[in-house]
């Protein structure tokens, strides 16, 4: 096969950015996505140009590291399937793509697809956690689980945070992100000591972080390549409500959100 | 160098208990006044991390990835190990040590598989309190799948993505400790040199990836759990960025590398489909639960597997090993897979592979189980392929998946560097010669959770720290000699890309020190390994500049270090002139084709020193011995 790549190349956020276009010939319909882009490097890097910055590690659609727009659709057109696993097949010989990374306020581009998503671990640490320290724990079996209950708290706890929810949704929300987290730690009985005080902390985080509101579009969810189910929004919405009546009074802190890369701008 | 384990004195069951007690403690009031630097955020890192975290110290953590959730543990998909005997079906503590003892054919510390044993039930019941939604019954108790060679149900599972979920609560636990102020994350950042000063590791050297900034980080102890080695084979299970790097800048700084050959390669990944490949993907073990491993009796047999009858197929996992059948260790599992390959039964269209079948599985269980158990591994498959595995057998080949070798550490996890812990896979110390499945993750978050944070603690109690600053005269050499690194890369301007060179040290390993070694071969491979470093340093092409995000200068450091191990795993491999476990040396195998080990010359650890860029390493011998598990022959038959 042989494909037209119209990628977005910016040296870093304060250079301009723009589209170059890249003939790709012998492309094997087996290969993925983003093997054909290591084809493009290596011969970007053999005429002695830089290759296109993009990330990824597992390359099995789990990490998370990979993911940028494909004709504008986050992670390319198979559902349920990441960059590192969509495989060439799926397009037609001669066809052009055009690929670019995730836009959305709260994650700084860094370079050609890299963009900066520390905001999302700025939200786990608001809360997206069970406080049990090392050596805390009881016996595994203490606490029946039923099988309905790990089985929800699952689905919901596959989330890879590639951030695809949020760049494709027209407000840039990390709602399904959040929600996610919320709904996985909040249906397990572990997690319901601190049910309120999470939904509280990681929703203030969300706010602080410069991603836009839900308004239930659903784009997040066609979008995730692990079908986070759009419920997890309601469930944050109402562990939320619940929380803000019950514990309307406590103080949520919140983090000030870092964009900064050099060593000084760090801690 | 005199090698001492420091493996306490009496009953095996009582060790572990005997050192903590033994070991002095950092007064709680102290503790944040101390920095410990912790490279890696995959399970061993993160739990060791958050764990220290909570104790009150100063911590740092490291890693390479956007986000320490990235790390490779997250890819682990069948499962952790427990003893928990929850099935009641015999298992316990000994039973655990016991089967990894032997699993590992004989080449492990039998004190610390112990104590790994016993600290299996404390991390279900921490990764159960931390959230981690591990399979359940109807009922609501733990459930269980079996792993390879063991006859127990002790595997612990959270669908196929235990890895996952094991590493989100670490990774949890570790953001708890950012938030509450004890732990420092640094994302995207590599560490590039060890600091030893006065024969203690005090810090390390990293360069921010997006800036390219060298920085020093000083601390009163230094713990690498940086993973694995494979990705040396270029083509492995690995995530991409997994390497070396970290481990081997500390070998040069004195720390002994043991085993470095012991490599595990998985028998079920999906077969390689050509030349642009750029990596192996994993179908997880629990799939030879249920799935049943065959190939054509006869050779050449072209026919779509449904046409094949059932007596011209041959299972032949079930027909030479009766009792564990398609449960053999990995190992086993994966020599026979290349024999069968070898003889020309091989299938698909290269003739690289073989059928795992789950016809039966479903005709017995219904598609809705099979779906349940193993969904996400059959989608994945169908994605990667385009066949669907519900109704045409699966085709898998053997592919490198894990190291066993590491830094040679002592029963305290402390390398030859005092200072210097290893945690995780980057260290050799539980898996002997083959590796156990759903035994790695068990020993990750054994080291992390319940091992580094003691250890590291009676370290700092008991040594005397000088203060260091960054002005310190070795300090500054150790940051020169990171810099002129980084020029060189940078000012070759050659003509061979960097994968280029990596690709084809992969395949030298892969031919010479893979599945099957010989002396002959490996001498021809460490002459290889020579010409292709010799070339690299000449003709490598490395584009952009130092400083920012160049993903090409990452790779070129790694692969520079990659080129240097892979002759040491080669002369580790020639040198030890047995079988064991993964290592198959040719010359040594029994008359049906198994592995023969030498007990009489070679039941030690092999630690190899650095001596010099162009001087043989220097062998040094911590010998094993056995005094709960007999030694015997290992047989899965
Ligand atoms: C596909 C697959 C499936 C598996 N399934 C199972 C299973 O079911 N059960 C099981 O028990 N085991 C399994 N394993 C093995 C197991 O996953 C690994 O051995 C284990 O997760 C390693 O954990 P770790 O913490 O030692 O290292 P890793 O998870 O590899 O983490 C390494 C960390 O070090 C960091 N790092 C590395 N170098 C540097 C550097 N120079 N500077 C800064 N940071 C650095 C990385 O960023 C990362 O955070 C599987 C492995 C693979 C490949």
């Amino acid at each position: 096969m042989k494909l037209t790549l119209k990628i977005w190349r910016q040296k870093n956020r304060d250079e301009k950015g723009r589209f170059f276009t890249y003939p790709v010939e012998n492309v094997n319909p087996e290969m993925s996505m983003l093997e054909c882009l290591d084809v493009l490097n290596e011969s970007l890097i053999e005429r002695g140009e830089e290759p296109v910055a993009f990330e990824h590690d597992c390359r099995e659609g789990i990490c998370g590291s990979c993911g940028f727009m494909i004709n504008g659709v986050a992670h390319g057109p198979q559902s349920a399937t990441t960059a590192c696993q969509l495989t060439m097949r799926h397009f037609k010989d001669g066809q052009e793509l055009t690929i670019e990374p995730w836009r959305a306020a709260a994650f700084p581009l860094i370079k050609d697809l890299v963009v900066d998503r520390r905001a999302l671990d700025r939200i786990i640490q608001a809360g997206g956690y069970i406080s049990v320290s090392t050596g805390n724990a009881p016996d595994g079996n203490n606490i029946p689980v039923g099988k309905d209950i790990a089985d929800r708290a699952m689905d919901a706890a596959a989330c890879i945070g590639c951030g695809a929810c949020v760049a494709a949704c027209p407000n840039a929300s990390a709602a399904l992100f959040t929600g996610a987290k919320i709904s996985h730690l909040g249906i397990l009985p572990q997690g319901k000591p601190e049910q309120d005080r999470r939904a509280l902390s990681m929703v203030a985080q969300m706010n602080t972080e410069p991603f836009g509101s839900c308004t239930n579009i659903g784009e997040c969810t066609a979008a995730c390549p692990k079908e986070i189910p759009l419920e997890v929004i309601a469930t944050m919405n109402r562990d939320y409500r619940g929380a803000t009546c019950r514990k309307r009074d406590d103080l949520v802190q919140v983090v000030a959100p870092v964009t900064g890369w050099s060593s000084s701008s760090k801690s | 160098m005199k090698l001492d384990a420091k493996i306490p004195s009496g009953p095996i069951e009582q060790a572990w208990d005997k050192a903590r007690f033994d070991m002095k403690l950092v007064n709680p009031a102290n503790k944040r006044k101390h920095t410990v630097l912790v490279i890696g955020s995959g399970l061993a890192g993160a739990s060791a991390a958050a764990s220290m975290g909570e104790l009150g110290y100063n911590v740092r953590c490291f890693c390479f990835q956007d986000s320490p959730r990235r790390a490779h543990s997250i890819a682990a998909q069948g499962g952790i190990n427990a003893a928990k005997n929850y099935q009641n079906d015999g298992d316990s503590i000994y039973r655990l040590f016991y089967d990894t003892v032997k699993g590992g054919d004989f080449r492990s510390r039998e004190a610390n598989v112990y104590r790994l044993a016993q600290n299996s039930l404390n991390i279900i019941d921490q990764c159960v309190a931390q959230g981690v939604p591990f399979a359940r019954e109807y009922g609501g108790a733990l459930t269980n799948r079996s792993f390879g060679g063991a006859q127990v149900s002790r595997t612990f599972y959270a669908r196929g993505q235990t890895g996952q979920q094991l590493l989100l609560g670490a990774y949890q636990a570790l953001e708890r400790q950012v938030q509450a102020g004890t732990v420092t994350m640094f994302p995207r950042t590599e560490m590039l040199d060890l600091i030893v000063i006065d024969g203690q590791a005090r810090g390390i050297v990293t360069r921010n990836l997006v800036t390219g900034e060298l920085n020093v980080h000083i601390g009163d102890a230094v713990v690498l759990a940086s993973g694995g080695y494979g990705n040396v084979y270029y083509l492995s299970t690995n995530a991409k960025g997994s390497n070396v790097t970290a481990s081997w800048r500390a070998h040069k700084r004195g720390a002994l590398f043991a085993n470095p050959c012991f490599t595990q390669i998985h028998p079920t990944c999906i077969p390689v489909s050509g030349d642009y490949q750029s990596k192996l993907t994993l179908m997880s073990e629990s799939l030879r639960n249920d799935g049943r491993i065959w190939v054509p009796k006869q050779k050449g047999d072209k026919r779509r597997p449904d046409q094949i009858p059932a007596d011209e197929r041959d299972y032949y996992l079930e027909r030479r090993y009766p009792s564990f059948g398609n449960l053999v260790p990995r190992d086993v599992a994966s020599r026979n897979a290349k024999h069968v390959c070898d003889e020309g039964r091989g299938v698909g269209e290269t003739g690289l592979g073989v059928y795992l079948d789950f016809s039966d599985a479903i005709q017995r269980l219904g598609e809705h189980v099979i779906r349940e158990r193993y969904g996400n591994l059959f989608d994945m498959y169908q994605r990667i392929t385009d066949e669907d595995p519900y109704k045409v057998p699966m085709r898998i080949y053997p592919a490198i998946h894990y190291t066993m070798g590491g830094l040679w550490v002592d029963y305290y996890l402390q390398s030859t560097i005092p200072g210097l812990f290893v945690a995780g896979e980057a260290n050799f110390s539980d898996h002997g010669a083959n590796r156990l499945g759903a035994s790695a993750l068990m020993q990750g978050l054994s080291d992390g959770y319940f091992i580094i944070p003691y250890t590291v603690g009676n370290y700092i109690a008991t040594s005397k720290l000088d203060k260091v600053d960054d002005s310190h005269p070795a300090v500054q050499q150790v940051v020169s000699e990171v810099q002129q690194g980084i020029t060189s890369l940078l000012s070759i301007k050659g003509k061979r890309t960097v994968d280029s060179f990596h690709r084809e040290l992969g395949k030298i390993m892969w031919d010479e020190c893979g599945m099957s070694r010989t002396a002959q071969g490996l001498e021809k491979a460490i002459g290889q390994i020579r010409q292709l470093r010799e070339e690299f340093w000449q003709n490598v092409t490395v584009p952009g500049s130092g400083d920012d995000l160049n993903q090409s200068l990452e790779k070129a450091g790694r692969v520079a270090d990659f080129l240097e191990l892979g002759e040491l795993m080669c002369i580790d491999a020639r040198d030890r002139n047995e079988s064991c476990g993964g290592h198959f040396r040719e010359e040594s195998q029994t008359a049906d084709g198994e592995a023969q080990r030498d007990d009489e010359n070679y039941s030690y650890v092999a630690a190899w020193g650095y001596t010099g860029p162009d001087s043989a390493p220097a062998l040094s011998k911590e010998p094993l011995e056995f005094k709960y598990v007999y030694r015997s022959q290992r047989s899965y038959k």
